[in-house]
Formats: structure tokens, sequence, C-alpha cells
């Protein structure tokens, strides 16, 4: 290993050397190298995980978890799993060969030997998993970064892939960035400007704004002025994603609705922000149109919600559409969820009448990642900014959005009716 | 631990030496690469090829493979340090990477390459600007100091 300029506890150099076994060396070894490219002065310890890392990429993904499972290694924190390939609950939904099965089954189940928990989900914030105000976490997974540190403010950086189980098995991350108190000052202003005083906090504003900072914040930390209140932290989560899709943003703030923002100043922490943008109602409309792919009217194929996965709250409010709307054409309603939440819906005797509707619920994965869509020729709805943004790259359809009584009333008429936007 | 940069005056032989700090280390010979904008290999680089895919990289449709790959930095992307390791188990990556400012990212996916495979993708890091596509460069990383030498 190259000298380090990291500043290593007794803790953290005795199990550099191997005292806590060789997976954990293994970690430590490439964390304080990660560290050190950082520039962070030392490393801090953290409560909690969530690791990226069971998405098959290609066989170095495999690799690197089967050496820390057969060196003996065991996360040391609490520590969920994000999606996988495939789904493990309903396997006959995912349409992969065997060949790419295997082993995208096998990185899922291989983290489960190293302790940590099938959770399968990327939204941990609203499962057990949830971490509380100040917590230091090593969270992967985009959304789920920006609602921690955002919406419950936990701390955490944007772990990716091998470092943020590096964190769990060692359970430590570098003193740096989002970790610190003088890194979560706001940087960038939005200011909303021209809404009427009655505008209501609809999904579609929350999504619009979410791209609309993410494209313009790079890696800086955008504050929100003038935010309706949201009607539930769904709104939260999804302007969160849609940030995180079309940005690096792995933290925002939201002027007297996040924890960190009760006012302006403390969203700024004191300083001023670098730039201001406004945004007005025609740019909230201009970029929920260009987020469609297709014209109102044409004929769709299937709906997919759920992106970030469905909360329970999100279900309620799906389940009363469906039976308001009663879409009875047969068009496939997919909705992504963590597995945690589908076994309460199911103990609660609520989810034996989603077949009728049509409506196939995912756990483990996500239907923009791995085919799961029994048609990827015609028009996929969603109500989701992030599924929009990257299903046309990911898994090649034509795409509209629109908000949740939109998708279910466009699933009844077979067709592409917007309403809501 | 700041990375400087030293020039020598051209003379025959050897004529371009640049001090550097390692990242990863090891050692490579080879051809550079020079990208005027940064990569994120996650998106950004095909793996069964070496081709950079990146539709908004100016330098879409190069290829990496066995390469000094020199450019200003890795782009964000926290799976670059997945892809990077894979092109590397395939021999499709780089033989080394010379950047201009430190890349989390893509040390972690080299030195993960190195701990499984045990192959090097030595990374450094020191001030880039003379070095052009299609200079022979000698990388030279050891434990702490890198050297970056032009020779031919």
């Amino acid at each position: 290993m190259h000298d380090s300029s990291v500043d290593l506890a007794p803790t953290d150099a005795a199990m550099l050397r191997g005292d806590e076994g060789a997976a954990a060396a293994f970690a430590m070894e490439i964390l304080v190298a990660f560290a050190d490219a950082l520039g962070a002065p030392s490393l801090l310890d953290i409560t909690r995980a969530h690791i990226d890392g069971c998405l098959y990429h290609g066989q170095a993904s495999l690799d690197f978890v089967e050496r820390l499972v057969s060196t003996g290694g065991r996360v040391r924190v609490p520590t969920s799993l994000n999606v996988g390939a495939v789904d493990l609950i309903h396997p006959e939904l995912v349409r992969l060969s065997p060949r790419e099965k295997n082993p995208a089954v096998r990185l899922m189940k291989a983290h489960e030997e190293l302790g940590c928990r099938p959770s399968f989900t990327c939204a941990p914030y609203q499962t057990e998993f949830r971490p509380v105000f100040g917590e230091q976490i090593a969270w992967g997974e985009s959304n789920a970064i920006v609602f921690a540190n955002s919406v419950i403010g936990a701390r955490t950086n944007r772990y990716g892939d091998f470092i943020d189980l590096c964190c769990a098995i060692t359970g430590r991350a570098p003193a740096w960035g989002l970790h610190l108190d003088e890194n979560r000052a706001g940087q960038i202003l939005f200011r909303l400007t021209g809404f009427p005083a009655t505008q209501l906090a609809t999904d579609g504003l929350y999504v619009a704004i979410g791209l609309l900072i993410g494209a313009k914040s790079a890696d800086r930390i955008p504050v929100i002025e003038n935010l309706p209140a949201p009607v539930s932290e769904d709104q939260l989560k999804a302007l969160g994603a849609a940030a995180a899709s079309s940005g690096s943003v792995g933290m925002f703030q939201a002027v007297g609705i996040t924890p960190e923002a009760p006012t302006l100043e403390d969203a700024f922490r004191g300083s001023h922000p670098q730039e201001i943008v406004e945004i007005s109602p025609g740019d909230v409309r201009h970029t929920l149109l260009d987020l469609s792919t297709v014209a109102d009217g044409t004929p769709i194929t299937a709906v997919c919600l759920g992106t970030p996965h469905f909360s329970r709250v999100e279900w309620l409010r799906l389940l009363a559409l469906l039976r308001d709307i009663a879409p009875a054409r047969g068009i496939p309603i997919y909705v992504n969820t963590g597995r945690a939440t589908l076994n309460q819906l199911e103990g609660a005797g609520l989810a034996g009448e989603l077949p009728a509707f049509s409506v196939i619920p995912v756990v483990d994965t996500c239907t923009y990642l791995t085919p799961i869509l029994r048609s990827l020729d015609g028009v996929v709805m969603t109500n989701s900014g992030k599924w929009a943004h990257y299903a046309p790259g990911n898994i090649g359809v034509e795409v509209a959005f629109g908000e949740m009584d939109d998708c279910i009333r466009s699933a009844a008429a077979g067709r592409v009716v917007r309403e809501s936007i | 631990m700041h990375s400087f940069g030293s020039r020598r005056p051209r003379c025959q032989g050897v004529d371009l030496i640049r001090a550097a700090r390692t990242y990863a280390a090891g050692e490579a010979e080879g051809a550079a690469l020079v990208l005027t904008a940064p990569l994120s290999f996650w998106g950004g680089v095909d793996v069964d090829t070496g081709n950079v895919i990146d539709r908004s990289h100016p330098d879409r449709g190069k290829n990496v493979t066995a390469r000094i790959l020199v450019m200003p930095g890795g782009r964000g992307s926290s799976s670059a340090s997945a892809v990077l390791a894979e092109t590397i188990r395939r021999g499709t990556g780089p033989s080394a990477i010379v950047l201009s400012v430190p890349d989390p990212i893509l040390t972690v996916g080299a030195l993960v390459a190195q701990s499984l495979y045990g192959l090097r993708c030595p990374i450094v890091v020191c001030a880039i600007d003379g070095i052009a596509t299609g200079d022979r460069l000698r990388v030279q990383a050891l434990d702490h100091v890198a050297s970056v030498v032009h020779i031919g």
C-alpha cells in the first residue's frame, strides 16, 4: 500500500494490520486509500450502512463480495441492501436467462452472508432502517442519500460501489464532506417566483422542482425557497430522487420544511448564495412536458409506479384511486415496493384486490433496471421523474409522465389522459 | 501530499519528467491518450471494447485499452469503481491513469482489481499540460512517489 496522509486511530491501524481478520483488513485498506484520495484527515464512526452493490454490473462486483465472504467478512453496523436485478419473491417476473440470472442472484445472496439484511429496497428510509437526525451513516443509492441528508438530517456522503461495503465492514467512513457541519451549508438558491398564493403542493410540482434544481446545481447544495408545504414526505422523496437523477445532488434544503433549514439564514449557515435562480410556473410546466416522449391520447401498454419504492402511504392512495377509477382493460400497473412494505399490505388484507385491477407488485428490484415489462414496444406511463429520466435509455421505452391519478385514469382509458398537469 | 510538476528541457532520450504522487502503485509504458474532459467510466466506457461511449464526451469513439489514460479527472458516478475494475479484469482497461486531481472512485477501482486479480493499473496525479495523445510515456508509481517519463 502507498503512504497515506490519513491519521488513523489505533483501532483503525489494528484493523489494517489484520487484527480483526483478513476481510476487515482488506476493507480497511481500500477505505484508507479512498479517504486519502479524498483528502480526508481521518475516519469517523458510522452507525448504519446501506449497500448499493447488489445490482450486478459484472464479474468484478461478484468477485469483490465473494472475497469478503470467503475471508470471513461481517458487517459491523446494521446494514440494509438496495435493489438487485431479480425479484427474489416473484422470480418469474424477471425475464433473464439462467446465465444472466444466476450471478445476479448470487450477488444478492452473498451480501446476506456478510450479515447485510435482505431489505432490497431503494427507500430504506421508510423501513426499520430509517436513521435519525444527526446520525452518521454510510449510504449508497442516490435517492436514499438525498432523503437521509435532506429530509431526515442524517449525514452521509454519496457512497458507491465497493466503498459502501468497506464502510459497513469496518464501521468507519472518511471524516469529510457532508459528514461535517461546515460542508452542509446551502450554496445555490432556487426561489419559486410568480406562483399563485393558492399554489397546491402537487406531486408534479415536486418532481419538476427536483429535476430543475438537479440540472443547475451540479454538486452544490441547493436551497429551495417558497416551496408549498408538502402533503407527505413522499413528495420530498420524489423531489430528491429527481434531483439526484438530473444532477449529482447529495443534499437539498427546503426553507421552512427540511430540518436544517427553518429559515433562509439557517439554510446558508450565515454565508451567501453563490447564485440565485428563479423558478417560474412556466419552468415547472415545461419541465413536466419535457419528461414525456409522446403526446396526450397516445395508447399505452403499461403503467410503472414506485420509483423510488412505494411507501405504505402511497399504496393507500393507490388503492383509493383503483377503487374509484376501476381500470378494467388489463393494462398492467407495475408497482415497485420493498418486500417489507408488501408484507405489511398483505398482512392488512389489502393485497387481495390488486389482481382485479391488473396491479403487479414488484419487490427487490425496479422495472427500469431489469427486464420485467411484458412489452417494450409501446408507451409506458409513470408518475416518477426518476423512472421517466432513466427508462428510455436503460430499457428503450417511450414514456409519458403524469401524476398518480392520471396514470390510473390512463390505464382505464388505454391511452394517455392528463388532467393534473 | 500535493502533486507538483517539474519540467526538464527537451533533450535526447528522456525529455519530460513529472514528479507525481501515487494513488495506486504499479508500472506501465505505452502511448498516451489525452482526454480534454473528465470521463466517468460508468456509462462512459464500454467494458467489452474499451471504447468511450459517453454521448456528451468530446472524445467519444476513442479507445482506452492499454493506453496511458491522461485526463483532468474522473467524473462523479459512484459506479465507476466497478466498471474500471471490470475493464481491468477483462483486459479492456487502460494500462495506467494520469490525473491532474485525485479521484477516489477510480483509485478504489484500481485497488480492487489489484487485490482480486493481481492486475495493476497505476494511478498517479501530476500536472498534465504538455502531454499529447500518442506520446510514449513510462509511468512508475512506487509506494509513495511516482514519475511520468516521456520516452519518445
